[in-house]
């Protein structure tokens, strides 16, 4: 079709300059047009191995380097992209569709990326495009979040070019390859990775933005910034040990503010994190089978994660509201939205025939195998755990529970086409897994389904199930509540205002008995000087016209007397 | 599902959940019977001696999911504030 070096960011950057100039049905045209083309391209003439260097000012830059690595995530990318066009395909927003296009792209471009620059330059696109979509919600919220989140990730790049050029002295080499934790360098990039990857206390600005976005804004947001870090960990720090403990922290901590969080798309950004943790266990533990888990999983978490953000997107569309403690008996009137919300549902719980099953028993059967025991257990409690929150809470505070006697249109067909594409996408990897594993980079003889296999993980889900049930019938299910929890970005939204303005309360007024005490003296003299006798009586008292005139005679003839006497000598 | 407005829904009848219900139970009953038979009957391979355990997987997951809500629910009394807790002064 085109050349095969074409990088696969350029028919992304090229459709939203089109749409620029566009409108109306032949824009929806061109924003569909990109995913579809350049998968096909992708798919069909690009071949592991393909190179393309561009020579600015003697640099070199690799815009792409084609490997089974990067082509995994360019595929991904695609398949997401045209999930979340047609998804937003309704939307009237030329921020959010531009955005959403320029956003895509730079994840493409992140992911093709050969070198440490072409990277960095793509990890900020990334950054500045994706505040768009948040910004889009026009909300007061959304204008502050944004901010907050634009921050960190900019720093998140800042990090990354700092790391780059210490990684360039010491090494004479910009190529993005295994760099590992050593040096300053190695340090540097893996914090600008951590921050997009939300490593516990970094995390927050996920929690905190993603939910202020537009319905439809979440679903680009939610597919690619965290997996262009996991697959630059993947990339970059196979095999680090740390990343095993990170990862199990990551997977245990967020189930237990999803459980208590009250907006729903909250929820699911808690859970994305505990998603991404088994991910970066998978990177940690760095075995081929390990590895291959982690970028599977990543592959089937952007679409069942897609496909429950979209359920909610839609919900949150159709009812103008998000809490779990206001919604509840939708499926009356979505019942088709309920039916894909379960999919997903039970994708993410990684339910045996659905796509998380085959992809996060690669990592836990890893784990075993290095021989992690205990935070083995601690996966096992997050597996449980992410059925608890992401299983059941979801779906059932949305759909079911208790009547919230809203009642509701079904959502918009395209809505409903883009959310089927992802759901039938859950169900045929779930089933038929040997196609995506025949992707995955390293070679490994893998199958999930066996009998001890599935019965472990059905014992597992549904006793998780029936300690929902029973903790629900004895009353012991925290209620869903008009809330917020502190998290860590109270640190910089609580804490750093407010001991920022109590610095600024305390300068001025130490600022104030400063000045008291310099000026005190002055207005004491001051005082002192005004009530003089002198002055009080003699200057300050009205005199009659008639002594001016004396005065004023008495200072001409002065004038007169020295003029004589100048000119004289 | 085709009626109007006065329509039942489908669990809108108290006899569908019972039967929901009771389905799920007995898969549970099944399930957990299922992970105590004799290895003889049903080979498992265990790459781990917790799995040895009657139950294991049914009773971890049990007991983490209550473990995990009681948890969360002690986490509210020191993390939960007011919807508008950050809008207040920010």
């Amino acid at each position: 079709m085109w050349m095969s070096e074409l990088p696969p960011f350029v028919p992304f950057f090229l459709a939203a300059l089109l749409a620029l100039a566009t409108r109306g049905v032949v824009r929806q045209l061109i924003l569909l047009s990109a995913p579809i083309l350049g998968g096909l391209h992708l798919w069909f003439d690009v071949t592991p191995g393909t190179l393309f260097n561009l020579t600015i000012l003697e640099f070199q830059l690799t815009l792409m380097r084609a490997d089974k690595l990067s082509l995994l995530f360019g595929y991904l990318f695609h398949i997401a992209s045209l999930i979340a066009v047609v998804f937003a395909l309704h939307v009237r927003d030329t921020t959010q569709q531009i955005a959403g296009m320029v956003y895509a792209g730079s994840a493409l471009g992140a992911v093709f990326a050969g070198d440490l620059i072409t990277l960095f330059i793509f990890w900020e696109l990334l950054a500045v495009s994706s505040v768009f979509l948040i910004w889009a919600r026009r909300t007061e919220r959304s204008l502050r979040a944004g901010q907050r989140y634009l921050l960190i990730q900019v720093t998140s790049g800042m990090l990354l070019l700092a790391g780059a050029l210490v990684h360039y002295q010491k090494t004479g080499s910009m190529a993005f390859d295994f760099i590992g934790l050593e040096g300053v360098a190695g340090w540097l990039i893996f914090i600008a990775f951590g921050i997009k990857c939300a490593f516990p206390f970094l995390h927050t600005w996920l929690t905190d933005a993603y939910p202020e976005s537009t319905p439809t804004g979440t679903v680009f947001l939610s597919a690619f910034t965290t997996k262009v870090a996991v697959y630059a960990l993947a990339r970059g720090y196979p095999g680090t040990e740390l990343l095993v403990y990170i990862g199990a922290a990551m997977t245990c901590f967020p189930i237990f503010y999803a459980v208590i969080e009250n907006d729903l798309r909250r929820v699911l950004a808690y859970s994305m994190i505990n998603q991404i943790g088994f991910m970066v266990c998978g990177v940690g533990i760095g075995t081929a089978l390990a590895l291959n888990g982690a970028v599977a999983h990543a592959f089937n978490d952007v679409i069942f994660k897609g496909l429950l953000f979209m359920t909610m997107g839609a919900v949150l569309y159709r009812t103008g509201n998000i809490n779990g403690s206001d919604l509840g008996g939708l499926y009356k009137t979505m019942p088709k939205t309920a039916v894909l919300c379960i999919v997903g549902a039970s994708s993410i719980s990684a339910f045996p025939l659905f796509s998380g099953f085959v992809s996060k028993s690669m990592v836990m059967t890893a784990m075993i195998e290095e021989g992690y025991n205990y935070l083995w257990l601690m996966l096992l409690f997050a597996s449980a755990g992410v059925f608890h929150h992401a299983g059941i809470k979801i779906p059932y505070f949305a759909f079911f529970g208790h009547d919230s006697g809203i009642r509701t249109k079904e959502a918009p067909n395209n809505m409903l086409i883009a959310m089927t594409i992802a759901a039938v996408l859950c169900l045929f990897i779930g089933m038929q897994p040997q196609y995506l594993y025949a992707l995955l980079p390293w070679q490994v003889d893998y199958w999930p389904y066996d009998v001890t296999h599935v019965l472990a993980q059905l014992q597992l889900l549904f006793f998780s199930a029936l300690a929902f049930v029973w903790l629900n019938k004895q009353g012991l299910y925290p209620p869903e509540l008009h809330s917020v929890n502190l998290d860590m970005e109270w640190f910089y939204r609580k804490l750093l205002p407010n001991t920022a303005l109590a610095i600024r309360s305390g300068l001025s007024s130490s600022a104030n008995l400063l000045s008291r005490v310099a000026t005190g003296g002055v207005t004491l003299w001051r005082e002192k000087i005004i009530n003089l006798s002198f002055i009080r009586h003699h200057l300050a008292a009205s005199w009659p016209t008639g002594s001016m005139v004396l005065w004023i005679g008495v200072l001409l003839a002065v004038y007169l007397v020295l003029d004589e006497f100048l000119t004289k000598t | 599902m085709a009626d109007d407005k006065e329509k039942q829904y489908l669990f809108d009848k108290p006899r569908n959940v019972t039967r929901l219900m009771r389905g799920f139970y007995a898969i549970c009953v099944i399930l957990f019977i299922l992970g105590i038979v004799p290895d003889s009957i049903i080979h498992r391979h265990i790459s781990h001696s917790w799995e040895n355990l009657p139950g294991f997987y049914a009773i971890y997951g049990f007991v983490a999911c209550v473990l995990l809500v009681l948890i969360a629910k002690e986490m509210r009394k020191v993390l939960m504030r007011k919807e508008d807790y950050y809008d207040v002064d920010e």
